[in-house]
C-alpha cells in the first residue's frame, strides 16, 4: 500500500521542517511524504519530537522553518482554523458540559447543515463508533474507550481530508487499548482517511500503521512497513528501540563477514571497511537452537551455516508462557550474554535445561551489523 | 540520514492570524490599555508628583520703589536682600505645594495701601512668575503698581524635580513616626490574628466538636463589613461613654489599642479562610506514623501539623500584614491622635491640601505592602504538591476533653464578632446612649444627616452592582485571553504583571493616583471624574488580583486542547467560550461577582478621594457620619451594608445552586 496511490503525487508532503524551541532543536530538517489514504505512525521515545510534528502538520505549533502541503496546497503558515484535519488527543478534549450528541454535533454546526442533517449525521456516527445509546449522556458518565470513540466520531463528523491522532490510546488500560487499536484501524480503512498516529507504543505502530516513521533527537531514523522496520532496521537505535535485539560488540570483516569475538561469521551485507568496530546484532526470536551437536541425529537438525554455529551454556531459563527466554553464555562473547526465545516446542525436544551445553545457530540472513555510534 | 545541526539560514516561517487570532490580541490590547490608563498610568502620575517639589524663589523677584512724587530712583531689591536684612522668613518657609502664593507686603514693615508710593515688579528670568490680584504674570518686563494693587502681589513657587519631598517627610518627625505606628500595629494584629485563626480553623478542622457550621459562617461575617464598623462598635464598648470601658483600666480606646482589636475583627476571616484551607489539606497517613512512632501528641504538632500549615500561616500573616498597614477606615475611625500612614495620606490630601506630601506618603505606604505582596507569592508558589494522590485525608477521632475546650475557644471568637454586630446593631436602634435608651428608629433617617443620606445606600448598591457586572466580564474574558490565546508570549507575561500589580497597591494610594491621573485637566478622560464610572473603575482595578487569580484557577482546569479541537472543527473560539468556557467556570464567575460586589460595598480606602456629591456611598457616609459625631446613625449605615452583603450573600447561594443544576449537570455522574 506503500507507494501505490494516485498519480504519484503524495497527500501530504513535508519539506525540510524545522523547529527550535530557544536553542533547542525539536526537528532537524524533517522530509516526509504521506500519501492519500495511507495509515502512518510517528514512533519515538519521548522527547524525540514525533508530537512537535504532528502539531506542526495541524499548525497548532508552527514549525520554524519549512514547508507543508496538503492536498497540492501550501498550508505552511495557515493557522489551524483554515487547515483540513480531524485531531483526537490523548485528553479526548470532550467538552464536559455538553451531552454526547452535542459533542459531536459540535462541528457540524453552522457549516449548511439543517437540523434534521445535523441529527442524522451524529445518528450515523454514533452507529460508526458502536455506541448508538449513549447520546444524551455526558462524558463524565463514559468510560475512557467510549470517550475516545466519541472522541473519534467528533474529529471524523466534518469528513476532513486528514485525520490526526495524538498518543490517542495511552490513556487508556491495557485490554481496552488493544480492542481499540483494532476499531481504529478498521474505522480507517472504511473511511479511507488519511490518519497520522503519534505514538510511543511499538505495538500499537506495528500493528495498526500502513508505514512507521521513526524518530529519535528531532530527525527521522527509519520509513517503512513495519514487517520492513521490524525486520530490516536501518540503524541500531530502530533495532533496539522496536523490538527485542541482542547486541554484541564486532570487528567488520569484508561485507557480509563480522567477526565476534575470536570467530568470523557469515552476515548480512554491509558497507563498513576492515577492522572498523561495530555492533553486530541479532533478535532473540532469530537464533535456532540445535542441542548438542553430537547427538543430533542428521537429517532433521542440518546446520545452515556452520561458520555462524557455536556451542553454548544454558545459564538462565524463564518461562514467558507462550515461550521460553534463555540466557547463553558463550566464551566468545565473554561476559556478555546472548538471549534467545526458543519455543516451548524446541526446549522440549532439545530437552534444555538450566546449565546444559547446546549448538546455537545465527542465520547470516538474521545476523545484521550496525555502526556503534548510532547507539543511543 | 542527514546530520543536521543547525538552523539552515532564511526566513523563519511567520503563522498567518486567523480571524479568532486577531480578535482574541485586539481583546487582549483593549483590556491591557484599560490596565494601563486604569492602574499604570495613574501610579506613574502620583509617582512623578512625589518627585516634584515647590519653592519660593525669593531671588526671582525684583522690586523697586519711588518716592512719594512717583518717580523710581531708589535702589532696586530683591526680596531675597530684603529677607536677608529683616529674616522675616526662616528657609523652610519657603517651601510650598503647587498651589502656595505668597505676598510681598511682608518684606515691606513700612508698607500702607494708602500710601502714594509706587512699586514695580518683574520676574528675573523667564521661568519665573507671579500673581497680581488673579492675573499671571510672566517675563521680565517691568510692572507698574500702585500701593493698593502692590497689596495684592503673590508670588508663585518654582517647580522642580528631585527628593525635596522625600527630605522633608523624612525630616518631619510627625510624619515619619507614623512609619513606626503603621508597621507596630501591623505586626502585632498581625501575630494576633494569625493565632486566634489558626487554632479557630484548628478546632474547626481537626476536632469533632459540634456547630462547626455555624462557626464558619460567623467567621466569615466580618468579610461583610466595612473595616471601620468594628471602630464603631468600639468607640461603643470602650469610648468615653463605653459599656464596659472599665475592663480597659484608664487605657484610652483610641490608639493602638483600638485599632488592633478592631484590625483582628476585620481580618480575621481572610487569615481564617487560608490557614483552614492549609489544615484542611493534610495526610493522615503522617499522624498514623507518628503514633505508631509512639510520639506525643505535643510533639505531633510541632512536627507533623505545623510544617504541614506552614505556608498557609506565612501566607496569612503576609495578607493580613498587607490589609492591617493598609487599612484606611479603622484607624479613621479609632486611631485618635495616633498617626498611621494610610490617614497621614488622606490627611495631606484633604487635610492639607498637599497633594505631594500625600504622594509621598503614598509612597513610603507601597513599600511595605510590595514587600509583603511579593514574599506571600513567593511562598504560595513554593506551595506545591503536598497532598499526593495517594495522601489519604485525616479523620478527627472523637476526644470530649479537647472537642469541649475547642467547643469553649470557639464561642468566645464567636462571642467577640457577633458582638461587635449586635453592639452596632443595639446602637443604631436606640434613641441616645447613654441616657435615652428607649427604641427608636430616627438613626435610619440619613437624609436628615451627612454623608449623602439614603442616596449614599443606593448609590452603593449601583457600584456594587456595576462592579460585579463589568468587573466580572472584565476579569475574567481577560483572564481567558491570557490563559487560552496562541502565541503573542511577551504580551501575555506583560499582561499578567499588570494583572498581579493592583493587590500590591493600597486602596488609598490608587485612589489619590487616580486624582493626579484623571483631575488632570489635560487627560482627555478627564470627563469621568467626580461620575459613578469612576468609582467603578477604580474598584474593578483594585479588585483585580484577587478575581483574576480565581478565574485563572478555573481555567487552568480546563483541557489546554479545547481551543485546538474547536479551530480543527472550524469552529470560532468565541462559540466555544460562550458554549463550554464560560458555563464549565460558572462556579468561578459566580464567586468573582460576589467578591466584588461585597468589596464594592464596604471600600472606603480608594473611593474617598474620588466621590463626588452625586456620588456619595454608604460606606463613606459611615465615616462621614462617624467623623461628624453622627455615630449612632454611621453604625446603622455600617448594618446596613451588612444586611445588604449578606443578603447578596444568600442571593449568590441560590443562584450558585440554581446554575450549578443547570450548567453542572455533568459533574454528577
Amino acid at each position: 500500500m506503500t507507494e501505490t496511490t494516485a498519480n504519484g503525487q503524495p497527500y501530504l508532503r513535508i519539506e525540510g521542517l524545522w523547529k527550535a524551541f530557544g536553542d533547542f532543536l525539536a526537528l532537524k530538517d524533517i522530509s516526509l511524504d504521506i500519501h492519500d489514504g495511507e495509515f502512518v505512525c510517528f514512533l519515538g521515545p519521548s522527547g524525540c519530537g514525533k508530537t512537535t510534528l504532528l502539531r506542526a502538520i495541524a499548525g497548532l505549533d508552527l514549525q520554524t522553518k519549512g514547508q507543508v502541503t496538503q492536498a497540492k496546497k501550501d498550508i505552511s503558515d495557515l493557522p489551524p482554523s483554515a487547515r483540513d484535519f480531524g485531531i483526537v488527543f490523548q485528553s479526548y478534549a470532550l467538552f464536559p458540559n455538553l451531552t454526547i450528541k452535542k459533542n459531536i454535533a459540535f462541528g457540524l454546526e453552522n457549516t449548511g447543515r439543517s437540523k434534521p442533517e445535523v441529527e442524522a449525521r451524529v445518528t450515523e456516527l454514533l452507529d460508526l463508533v458502536g455506541l448508538p445509546d449513549q447520546g444524551a449522556k455526558y462524558p463524565a458518565q463514559l468510560s475512557g474507550g467510549q470517550q475516545q470513540r466519541i472522541a473519534l466520531a467528533r474529529a471524523i463528523a466534518t469528513n476532513p481530508g486528514l485525520l490526526l491522532l495524538d498518543e490517542p490510546l495511552s490513556a487508556l488500560d491495557a485490554k481496552v487499548r488493544v480492542h481499540l487499536r483494532h476499531e481504529i484501524k478498521e474505522l480507517q480503512r472504511k473511511l479511507g482517511v488519511t490518519t497520522v498516529m503519534v505514538t510511543h507504543d511499538q505495538e500499537e505502530a506495528l500493528s495498526m500503521a500502513d508505514r512507521i516513521v521513526v524518530m529519535n533527537h528531532g530527525v527521522i531514523e527509519q520509513v517503512g512497513s513495519p514487517t520492513d522496520v521490524y525486520r530490516e532496521p536501518a540503524t541500531l537505535f530502530v533495532a533496539d528501540f522496536i523490538g527485542e535485539m541482542n547486541q554484541i560488540p564486532a570487528t567488520a570483516g569484508a561485507s557480509g563477514r563480522v567477526t565476534v569475538g575470536t570467530s568470523e561469521m557469515i552476515c548480512k551485507p554491509h558497507d563498513f571497511g576492515n577492522n572498523a568496530p561495530v555492533i553486530a546484532a541479532i533478535r532473540p526470536e532469530d537464533v535456532i537452537p540445535h542441542g548438542d551437536g553430537a547427538r543430533s541425529p542428521g537429517g532433521e537438525d542440518v546446520i545452515a551455516t556452520p561458520e555462524n554455529a557455536f556451542e553454548v551454556t544454558v545459564d538462565e531459563m524463564e518461562f514467558l508462557g507462550s515461550f521460553w527466554r534463555c540466557r547463553l553464555a558463550s566464551e566468545r562473547f565473554g561476559e556478555e550474554e546472548l538471549i534467545a526465545d526458543f519455543s516451548i516446542n524446541a526446549v522440549r525436544r532439545l530437552e534444555l535445561a538450566t546449565n546444559k551445553t547446546m549448538i546455537i545457530e545465527l542465520p547470516e540472513d538474521r545476523l545484521m551489523v550496525f555502526a556503534p555510534e548510532d547507539a543511543r | 540520514m542527514t546530520d543536521a545541526t543547525a538552523l539552515p539560514d532564511g526566513p523563519v516561517i511567520k503563522g498567518r492570524l486567523s480571524r479568532d487570532d486577531v480578535i482574541m490580541r485586539l481583546g487582549m490590547v483593549v483590556i491591557a490599555i484599560y490596565l494601563v490608563a486604569t492602574m499604570v498610568l495613574p501610579l506613574w502620575a502620583m509617582l512623578s508628583k512625589s518627585f516634584s517639589t515647590f519653592k519660593f524663589d525669593l531671588s526671582g523677584y525684583e522690586i523697586q520703589v519711588s518716592d512719594e512724587a512717583g518717580s523710581f530712583e531708589g535702589t532696586i531689591l530683591t526680596p531675597a536682600e530684603l529677607n536677608a536684612e529683616l529674616g522675616v522668613l526662616e528657609l523652610g518657609d519657603l517651601d510650598a505645594g503647587s498651589d502656595s502664593r505668597m505676598g510681598l507686603t511682608q518684606f515691606f514693615p513700612d508698607f500702607s495701601f494708602r500710601s502714594p508710593v509706587m512699586y514695580r515688579v518683574r520676574n528675573t528670568t523667564d521661568a519665573g512668575r507671579f500673581l497680581v490680584g488673579s492675573e499671571l504674570k510672566t517675563g521680565t518686563e517691568w510692572i507698574e503698581l500702585d500701593s493698593n494693587t502692590f497689596r495684592r502681589v503673590q508670588m508663585r513657587p518654582v517647580k522642580s524635580t528631585g527628593l525635596g519631598n522625600f527630605v522633608s517627610y523624612f525630616s518631619t518627625p510627625a510624619l515619619f513616626n507614623s512609619i513606626k505606628n503603621s508597621l507596630m500595629i501591623a505586626v502585632i494584629s498581625t501575630v494576633i490574628t494569625v493565632t486566634l485563626a489558626f487554632w479557630f480553623a484548628y478546632a474547626l478542622n481537626r476536632s469533632c466538636m459540634r456547630f462547626k457550621g455555624a462557626f464558619r459562617l460567623v467567621a466569615m461575617a466580618p468579610i461583610l463589613v466595612p473595616s471601620l464598623l468594628p471602630g464603631i462598635a468600639l468607640v461603643y464598648l470602650f469610648g468615653n461613654q463605653g459599656m464596659i470601658k472599665e475592663l480597659l483600666f484608664g487605657a484610652s480606646i483610641y490608639g493602638p489599642i483600638g485599632i488592633v482589636i478592631g484590625s483582628v475583627f476585620f481580618t480575621f476571616p481572610h487569615a481564617f479562610i487560608i490557614i483552614s484551607t492549609a489544615l484542611a489539606i493534610s495526610d493522615a497517613r503522617l499522624y498514623e506514623a507518628a503514633v505508631s512512632l509512639r510520639s506525643t501528641p505535643w510533639r505531633t504538632f510541632w512536627t507533623v501539623t505545623i510544617p504541614g500549615a506552614r505556608y498557609g500561616l506565612i501566607s496569612a500573616a503576609f495578607v493580613v500584614f498587607n490589609l492591617v498597614i493598609t487599612d484606611f477606615g479603622l484607624p479613621k475611625v479609632i486611631g485618635g491622635q495616633f498617626n498611621v500612614l494610610a490617614v497621614d495620606i488622606y490627611k495631606q490630601v484633604i487635610g492639607q491640601q498637599n497633594f505631594e506630601m500625600g504622594a509621598v506618603v503614598s509612597v513610603v505606604l507601597v513599600v511595605p505592602a510590595i514587600l509583603a505582596f511579593a514574599i506571600d507569592r513567593l511562598v504560595q508558589s513554593k506551595q506545591v504538591a503536598l497532598l499526593s494522590a495517594r495522601s489519604v485525608p485525616y479523620q478527627p477521632t472523637t476526644n470530649r476533653k479537647a472537642d469541649n475546650i475547642f467547643l469553649g475557644y470557639c464561642v468566645l471568637v464567636a462571642v467577640f464578632i457577633v458582638g461587635m454586630l449586635a453592639v452596632c446593631q443595639f446602637a443604631a436602634l436606640i434613641k441616645f446612649w447613654p441616657y435615652d435608651l428607649s427604641f427608636s428608629l430616627k438613626n435610619y433617617e440619613f437624609d436628615r444627616m451627612d454623608g449623602g443620606g439614603w442616596g449614599s445606600y443606593f448609590n452603593s448598591i449601583k457600584l456594587a452592582l456595576l462592579t460585579a457586572v463589568i468587573g466580572t466580564c472584565v476579569i475574567f474574558f481577560g483572564a481567558y485571553l491570557v490563559e487560552k490565546s496562541n502565541g503573542f508570549k511577551t504580551g501575555r507575561a506583560i499582561f499578567q504583571m499588570f494583572a498581579m500589580l493592583p493587590m500590591a497597591i493600597p486602596g488609598m494610594v490608587l485612589g489619590l493616583a487616580y486624582i493626579f491621573f484623571f483631575n488632570n485637566p489635560a487627560n482627555p478622560l478627564n470627563f469621568i471624574y467626580g461620575t459613578m464610572a469612576i468609582l467603578v473603575i477604580c474598584t474593578v482595578t483594585h479588585f483585580y488580583t484577587v478575581s483574576h487569580l480565581t478565574a485563572v484557577t478555573a481555567l487552568k482546569q480546563m483541557d489546554r486542547e479545547f481551543e485546538s479541537v474547536s479551530a480543527s472543527l472550524k469552529q470560532p473560539t468565541m462559540k466555544l467560550f460562550s458554549r463550554v468556557t464560560v458555563p464549565v467556570c460558572m462556579p468561578a464567575i459566580l464567586d468573582i461577582s460576589i467578591y466584588l460586589f461585597v468589596n464594592a460595598m464596604t471600600t472606603v480606602s480608594a473611593v474617598v478621594f474620588l466621590y463626588s456629591p452625586k456620588t456619595t456611598l454608604a460606606s463613606i457616609a459611615v465615616l462621614n457620619m462617624d467623623d461628624a459625631g453622627d455615630i449612632a446613625p454611621a453604625a446603622a449605615m455600617g448594618m446596613m451594608i451588612f444586611y445588604t452583603n449578606a443578603a447578596a450573600r444568600i442571593i449568590h447561594l441560590i443562584l450558585s445552586k440554581g446554575v450549578l443544576t443547570r450548567t453542572q449537570a455533568w459533574r454528577t455522574r
